[in-house]
């Protein structure tokens, strides 16, 4: 809790500094940070998402894995409140995504698949963009700018427009706008897809060294992310939940104490007894 | 009002980091010229007003309003943008709003950089100016309507060049009912309400009174209600399409 500040004597309300920090507090009952309810989600006839339920609490890395098409970046959109979920609640802080899109959406930084952003941007103006939008005044906006640059290591391109950088540091462009705020809550839709090895493991490391009072949700298709960030791993495949443990338990469901062994059986198995 | 400020200059600087905001505004001054000096016969005319500039300021936003609305929302839904819009604290009616007004200064822009023809005919003669300014003031808010129909048809479809076509033509739709060509059909067998009506529907109508100078009141509300309308709608469109 020593983050959060006094409360200033001269002054009754809080400014937006403090109200921050007093917002990214963890709930004083320790609710999860994010509660997920059969949540259900059909685009036309296809069922996407069935009746889904979890949660992730602070300090937890939630890997999302599953084939393509399986649902993960439907309920990603969901609990980031870009889809409107036809059934069941999404809770993140208590606060209910359906009610209060825009406070939920304050408290979470969000990575859509693909990292869009205006390319006719420059890294520093499209920065400055999602901090005015975070609602930092102009002070504090160069000074959480400078400390994401720095961190997500994007010197050398601050002043380049967006379309112009590769696909490695545009990724990193999507990673600075989802962190910018220091959000406690994080959902990041393949942050790793397609980048080198290098960046993949500095990506990694990034999401590591943040994990500690965060709740983080990170779908990928590479099991061994699985292993090196995640300390939970669900698996969807066909809009249902079939695995919800720790990485080691997904592990020993291989005779061969094999991930990849255990999430082609785990998926298989599935689609064998969809198919009998 | 501050995410609608903070998406308006965002929007602003798209229009200006590329080049569609120069050829916009060379091809709008242009074409201006040409139709108030050859077409509009201002000299020939021998009267000091900006009849024959005004006049075809309908026509002219009737094809470059809707290549400036076009990209409002196609391009965010092309690019995946909308995503990273729609997951900010922002609302669908602040994003809506604030991308509108962007456009809509955007014109008012250009429409300010048309005051060499003011210059013009205050050298040349003595014109009343009050009434060039209330058509400035008619001008401007005509551009309002035809950005607020491009603004919901480019919230239908990812792809601009359809965003294009349809708003020209529902634009075009607008401008037309108020013409006597129009008009005449209705003529021989309608009552004359629903000629009033067909009429009260056309931007012709409601400009031409205010490029006289005659500010009414009901041509204003007019326009205000029209922008209102489509805004309302873009914002009933965007929340749909971003659900299924």
């Amino acid at each position: 809790m020593e983050n959060i500040p006094a409360m200033p004597v001269d002054r009754r309300l809080p400014d937006r500094t403090e109200l921050r920090s007093l917002l990214r507090s963890p709930m004083p009952d320790n609710r999860p940070a994010i509660e997920v309810k059969s949540l259900d989600k059909y685009f036309g006839p296809i069922h996407a998402v069935r009746k889904i339920s979890f949660s992730v609490d602070h300090g937890e890395v939630l890997g999302f894995l599953g084939p393509n098409g399986a649902g993960k970046s439907t309920t990603m959109k969901m609990i980031a409140g870009f889809l409107r979920p036809d059934g069941g609640t999404v809770l993140v802080n208590n606060l209910n995504v359906i009610d209060d899109p825009v406070g939920v959406k304050a408290r979470i930084g969000y990575l859509p698949e693909g990292a869009p952003s205006y390319g006719e941007m420059t890294v520093e103006k499209f920065l400055r963009f999602i901090a005015e939008i975070r609602g930092f005044d102009s002070t504090e906006r160069d000074k959480c700018i400078a400390d994401i640059i720095r961190i997500i290591n994007l010197g050398s391109v601050r002043k380049q427009t967006i379309e112009t950088l590769s696909k490695g540091y545009r990724r990193r462009v999507g990673l600075a706008q989802a962190f910018l705020h220091d959000p406690d809550v994080l959902i990041m839709d393949e942050p790793t897809d397609g980048l080198d090895p290098n960046q993949k493991h500095e990506v990694r490391s990034l999401i590591k060294n943040m994990s500690s009072n965060k709740a983080i949700i990170i779908s990928t298709h590479i099991l061994e992310e699985v292993d090196a960030v995640c300390t939970r791993a669900i698996i969807i495949s066909a809009g249902e939940i079939l695995f919800d443990g720790s990485p080691g338990e997904l592990r020993a469901k291989s005779d061969r104490n094999d991930i990849d062994d255990a999430f082609r059986s785990i998926t298989t198995a599935q689609a064998t007894g969809l198919a009998g | 009002m501050r995410n609608i400020i903070a998406i308006t200059k965002r929007e602003l600087y798209g229009y200006f980091s590329t080049p569609v905001a120069y050829v916009f505004i060379v091809i709008f001054l242009f074409m201006t010229g040409i139709f108030t000096f050859y077409v509009g016969s201002f000299y020939e005319r021998n009267q000091a007003d900006l009849d024959p500039f005004f006049n075809f300021h309908p026509w002219l936003y009737l094809f470059l309003l809707p290549a400036i609305a076009m990209r409002l929302w196609s391009e965010e839904r092309k690019s995946g943008t909308i995503e990273l819009l729609m997951t900010l604290p922002v609302t669908i009616t602040e994003a809506v709003v604030g991308k509108f007004v962007a456009a809509w200064l955007f014109s008012a822009v250009a429409l300010v950089l048309s005051f060499p023809i003011w210059i013009t005919v205050n050298y040349l003669g003595d014109p009343d100016n009050t009434v060039i300014l209330s058509a400035y003031t008619g001008s401007l808010l005509m551009a309002g309507g035809f950005l607020a129909i491009g603004s919901c048809v480019s919230a239908l479809t990812r792809s601009q060049v359809i965003a294009f076509v349809i708003s020209v033509v529902i634009c075009f739709l607008f401008v037309l009912s108020g013409f006597p060509m129009v008009l005449n059909v209705f003529q021989s067998w309608a009552p004359q309400a629903l000629i009033d009506a067909v009429a009260s529907f056309s931007f012709l109508t409601h400009f031409s009174a205010i490029s006289k100078g005659v500010i009414d009141l009901r041509d204003i509300v007019y326009f205000a209600v029209l922008i209102v309308f489509w805004l309302y709608a873009t914002v009933v469109v965007i929340d749909m399409k971003k659900g299924g």
